[in-house]
């Protein structure tokens, strides 16, 4: 953005002033995130640099912590790295465990809110649509509604869920199926949002044209409308993968011993001592966020490029 | 997308075979460390059965929920005295019967070898702990705190300290420290006026207070220099003092201390396992077990006839124990009567106290 | 001839009339519409709507003295409110302690009656204890026991606790209480907690708000107005903390602040603070307010971006070209573009924040916690009821602000990214 020549000094300075304030709110905003990923390789339990580590002297730098992920919770660490201590890290490492646990949960919530996601928001952009306007507004409502009152009534009820009809039929807590089909409610908003807002861009003429060359409508969705809104349908996907990656409180009620998440973990974490291990875990994390980031801005620009939208 | 549906069905049945068959809830950091080191290992190792170690703030509190829910995860909590009689009061426990408790290595009977109150109807004692409170010793240089008075006394040692979030504890170490004798205190909090005195002591070092909840954060709010001073279970100062080398040091003087107690949740999904654990954890075998990892007293007689030894394999816990007598000058046992009755009401005060300024 | 007539003349190839057909057509393709969302709907209803319903239930009903002193019910339901209590009643009284006793229910029945009033749940389990040596005449047994029994205070409440549905718990969490003479009054200073709660929950959430504005605005029209090639990677920037999980922002700024944290050290090597002086911004209302406008500062970003992308900046050069200045050109033209965008981020932000509860229990050590974190202490005390009733109100809040974005904003016009 360049300076318009009819400038007057103050607007000069004022412009660069202005430049400074937006280059702090950047800084601001990713400086932070940032500052983690050196300190998981500190050598020492320490949460700032120490001055080996701003000397760049190697000794001041090292993996321990990523180690410690790996043993801690493992029954007999201090073996030689061999079959059977890989079986134990696979089998009991407290962040292994959970990494598989996040894995799990995070899959299946993902498919259950894409497809139901999905499928809704085609219903909701056809003009035909009845009461629109109302039924948006709740399956949006998750996204708003604050975790802490979703959690507080899942945990009633799953406690018991059939109780409300007044019958007996076992509980969703502390089980695989009770986390997945909360964590896909919280991620549906997600879904919906970014297919719907596909679907508005999406030529509805092209149905009437896919169907007057003889398509019946599995055909078309599957030839033409799904392959247009893909990149919505995947954008959207990764949203409520993250959100359940990344969701604590409903995991912290409704979860029992054997499904503990990564972020719960770091929720122990940081409450009780948090240890540089917590760092490397943020680090991991903050990589992993990257390579989503990444995907999906290809998408957009793919998604862009398919609508005709000159890409970025 | 087939692929990952393959590996994430494999993960599945790997993550749902790997449930456990005894699940054991206690307070995490050093003290959880001890319990799973000296019971949970040990009784997986000789029983064959999977047992798995949860961490939580306060495990009385998850237990009432659980209960009350109908919705019970857990098999055994270890919590404080007052927490197990008053959810024994309400039903929230099973009954735990003396007499399936093992006799002393000495060959005396449990009922005779646990020290006197260490076994109620629903829970057995597995240490007796105090809350002390500890300082850095590096930090403060000349004059060094010794009484409870002295945590107050901002001018004298200015600097943060560090407090549990909570009424329980600070009201009483708050009268202490105000000079009243321990034997006064219940009475004193019983009335109005006393309790008001014991808000205003605590008044005067609010604005300096670093409120803890997790049994492992007051270590850590020391070494950070977080505080100068801090409560702490007086274990968790031991860990880091002598496990760690840590210059803490604790003052014996205005600490409350009580029996840390194992009970079984009603309605918990092993519980003939749960007593069995309980049993064997709670033998004199266990309880020495537990405290040569982390200095809390064992309520056997039968556990202190022959001399404990810290894990290092030098220090002599003796010395270390909320329970030697020199530790026990000005110390007060903690009235579950109190607590039982006064619990709700005091921390809904507390936390008013808390939140507005 | 109307207009009716000439319709009905219209007929189909199958000679049904037009009219007939097309409304057919149209329930057809609603019935389509409706029946792709219904699944999601259905889902939606039993994981969601149902359990907060059912939640919000206990805000009023809490059986913990009603199922458990049958009898004493029974007693109160005969006799209308006024009656003193002659020995039916005590007698009614002893019969459930004996029962409460033996099932261990004393404490449950005790704790219901003291949200009512404060300090009788002792009475009750002390009572209870003793339940089994109860006698005839009931009345002087009972308040020869303790004198409490004799209060028409205490018995008021009991009154109020043996029906099930009550609004007690909205009473407490508004800070008032029944007296004895049954109106309702405010709770005594020393423990009003929620009022206060509930203005600071939304004065820290405005708070929040305003500052996630201040430094959003210039952001969001710098990447408006930088070509895209450049404003794509500075998007980056915003969109990196938004993919970031929550939990590693929060550790970060623990690190970042804390006393012995970067900032303060680096204050420290600059020589602007001494050891001492080291500045306490964690743990602490400062940590809420920095740490959660750094978590909802994209929320605001994004919405402000893709309003001020669409302003045409030749309205500014117009309004410049006809003599105004720089600064009447920004507040006369385009500020008033931009506030659809200062709306949607402003009312989306002031809603996620009011309802927040992770990062304020991570680093809001006493001072900085919200109203979240107060129904999560309830719940923890298993005080279901009252966490019901706080949950109720914030809902309630946060329902309002959301009708008030669909009117103004439109559901469908919530952008992500």
């Amino acid at each position: 953005m360049a300076l318009p020549i009819y400038a007057s000094p103050l607007e000069r300075i004022w412009h660069y002033a202005y430049l400074v304030i937006c280059a702090g709110i950047f800084i601001f905003l990713v400086a932070p995130i940032l500052v983690v990923l050196p300190l998981s390789f500190n050598a020492e339990p320490y949460f700032t640099f120490t001055q080996e580590m701003l000397t760049f002297n190697p000794d001041g730098y090292s993996m321990r912590w990523y180690d410690a992920l790996l043993t801690d919770g493992m029954l007999a660490p201090d073996i030689p790295r061999e079959g059977a201590w890989w079986s134990d890290m696979w089998n009991n490492s407290t962040w292994v465990k959970a990494a598989k646990n996040s894995i799990i949960i995070g899959f299946w919530a993902t498919i259950l809110a894409t497809f139901l996601g999905t499928l809704a928001a085609l219903g909701l952009t056809r003009p035909e649509m009845p009461y629109r306007r109302v039924i948006t507004a709740i399956l949006i409502s998750p996204m708003i509604v604050p975790i802490i009152i979703i959690a507080t009534g899942l945990f009633f009820f799953y406690s018991s869920p059939c109780g409300i009809i007044g019958l007996d039929c076992g509980r969703l807590t502390a089980t695989y199926v009770g986390i997945i089909m909360a964590h896909a409610t919280l991620g549906i908003p997600f879904v919906i949002i970014t297919v719907t807002a596909t679907l508005s861009g999406f030529d509805q003429s092209l149905i009437r044209a896919s169907a007057s060359l003889g398509a019946n409508p599995r055909i078309t969705f599957f030839k033409v409308i799904l392959p247009l809104i893909l990149p919505g349908v995947i954008s959207g996907a990764l949203f409520a993968f993250v959100t359940s990656f990344d969701e604590v409180v409903a995991v912290l009620f409704i979860a029992g011993p054997d499904q503990q998440t990564i972020p719960r973990q770091m929720w122990n974490g940081i409450r009780e001592a948090i240890s540089p291990a917590i760092l490397a875990v943020a680090t991991i994390l903050v990589i992993i966020s990257v390579l989503l980031l990444t995907t999906l801005e290809l998408l957009r620009r793919r998604s862009e490029r398919l609508r005709g939208v000159s890409p970025g | 997308m087939k692929k990952l549906l393959i590996l994430s069905t494999a993960l599945s049945a790997v993550a749902f075979s790997a449930s456990a068959d005894l699940t054991v809830m206690s307070w995490g950091g050093a003290y959880g460390a001890a319990q799973t080191e000296a019971h949970v290992k040990p009784w997986s190792a000789a029983t064959g059965n999977v047992a798995v170690m949860l961490d939580s703030d306060n495990p009385a509190q998850p237990i009432k929920a659980m209960v009350e829910a109908g919705n019970v995860t857990i098999d055994v909590a270890s919590v404080e005295y007052a927490d197990a009689i008053r959810l024994c009061d309400e039903g929230l426990l099973e009954t735990i019967d003396i007499a399936t408790l093992p006799a002393g290595s000495d060959g005396t009977a449990a009922a005779d070898d646990f020290l006197p109150g260490a076994v109620t109807d629903c829970g057995v004692s597995t240490d007796i702990w105090a809350n002390v409170y500890a300082y850095d010793n590096s930090k403060l240089t000349g004059t060094v705190p010794t009484l409870a008075s002295d945590f107050f006394d901002l001018a004298a040692f200015p600097g943060k300290r560090g407090l549990r979030k909570g009424a329980k504890g600070n009201l009483e170490f708050a009268l202490m420290g105000d000079g009243v004798a321990p034997a006064d205190v219940y009475a004193m909090l019983a009335t109005p006026e006393g309790l008001d005195r014991a808000f205003a002591k605590l008044d005067t070092i609010k604005d300096d207070v670093v409120w803890w909840e997790a049994g492992a954060q007051p270590p850590q709010l020391l070494a950070d220099g977080e505080v100068v001073m801090t409560t702490a279970y007086n274990g968790r100062i031991f860990g880091a003092a002598i496990g760690e080398g840590k210059p803490f040091q604790i003052v014996w003087d205005g600490q409350v201390y009580e029996n840390e107690m194992y009970v079984v949740p009603k309605g918990a999904p092993n519980k003939d396992m749960a007593m069995e654990f309980i049993a064997y954890a709670t033998s004199t075998e266990g309880l020495r077990a537990q405290a040569m990892q982390i200095s809390y007293g064992p309520a056997r007689k039968s556990a202190m006839l022959e001399e404990l030894v810290y894990k290092d394999g030098t220090t002599v816990m003796a010395s270390h124990l909320p329970t030697a007598e020199a530790n026990l000058t000005n110390a007060l046992l903690s009235s579950f009567e109190f607590w039982v009755d006064k619990d709700a009401e005091l921390n809904e005060r507390f936390n008013a106290w808390l939140a507005t300024n | 001839m109307s207009d009716g007539a000439a319709i009905d003349l219209l007929k189909t190839s199958d000679g049904r009339p037009l009219k007939a057909a097309l409304a057919e057509a149209q329930r057809r393709a609603k019935r389509r519409a409706f029946l792709l969302v219904a699944p999601l709907l259905l889902f939606v209803i039993l994981t969601f709507i149902l359990p907060i319903g059912q939640m919000l239930h206990r805000s009023v009903y809490h059986d913990g003295l009603a199922a458990n002193a049958p009898v004493l019910k029974a007693w109160f339901e005969a006799n209308p409110e006024g009656t003193a209590p002659d020995e039916a009643a005590y007698a009614a009284l002893a019969a459930d302690f004996k029962t409460m006793k033996a099932a261990k229910t004393a404490g449950i029945a005790g704790t219901r009656v003291n949200y009512t009033l404060p300090a009788t749940r002792s009475l009750f389990t002390a009572t209870a204890r003793v339940a089994d040596k109860l006698a005839p005449p009931y009345k002087e047994a009972l308040i020869a026991l303790d004198e409490k029994w004799a209060s028409p205070e205490v018995w008021g409440a009991l009154r109020a606790a043996s029906s099930a549905y009550t609004i007690d718990f909205y009473l407490v969490s508004v800070d008032l209480e029944r007296a004895a003479d049954g109106t309702i009054q405010k709770v005594p200073e020393n423990t009003r907690i929620y009022i206060y709660l509930f203005v600071k929950t939304f004065l820290l959430s405005g708070l929040i708000t305003l500052t996630c504005l201040i430094l959003a605005f210039p952001v969001a029209h710098l990447l408006a107005v930088l070509p895209m090639a450049r404003a794509n990677l500075l998007m980056i920037c915003v969109l990196l903390p938004f993919w970031t999980s929550l939990l590693v922002r929060t550790t970060s700024w623990i690190v970042v602040l804390q006393s012995q944290g970067v900032v303060n050290d680096l204050l420290i090597a600059l020589g602007i603070i001494g050891e001492d002086g080291r500045l306490a911004m964690m743990y602490n209302q400062t940590g809420t307010i920095i740490v959660m406008t750094h978590v909802l500062l994209p929320f605001m970003i994004l919405p402000l971006y893709s309003v001020m992308k669409t302003i045409p900046p030749s309205y500014a050069r117009a309004a410049r070209s006809l003599g105004a200045t720089s600064w009447t050109t920004f507040r006369r033209i385009y500020l008033p573009q931009t506030l659809p965008g200062i709306g949607a981020g402003a009312l989306l932000v002031f809603i996620l924040a009011v309802g927040y509860y992770i990062t304020p229990a991570l680093v809001g050590g006493a001072d900085g916690q919200l109203i979240s974190n107060f129904i999560d202490f309830h719940m923890d005390k298993s005080n279901w009821s009252l966490a019901a009733a706080l949950s109720a109100m914030l809902l309630a809040g946060v329902l309002v602000l959301y009708w008030l974005y669909d009117r103004l904003i439109g559901i469908d016009n919530l952008k992500l990214g």
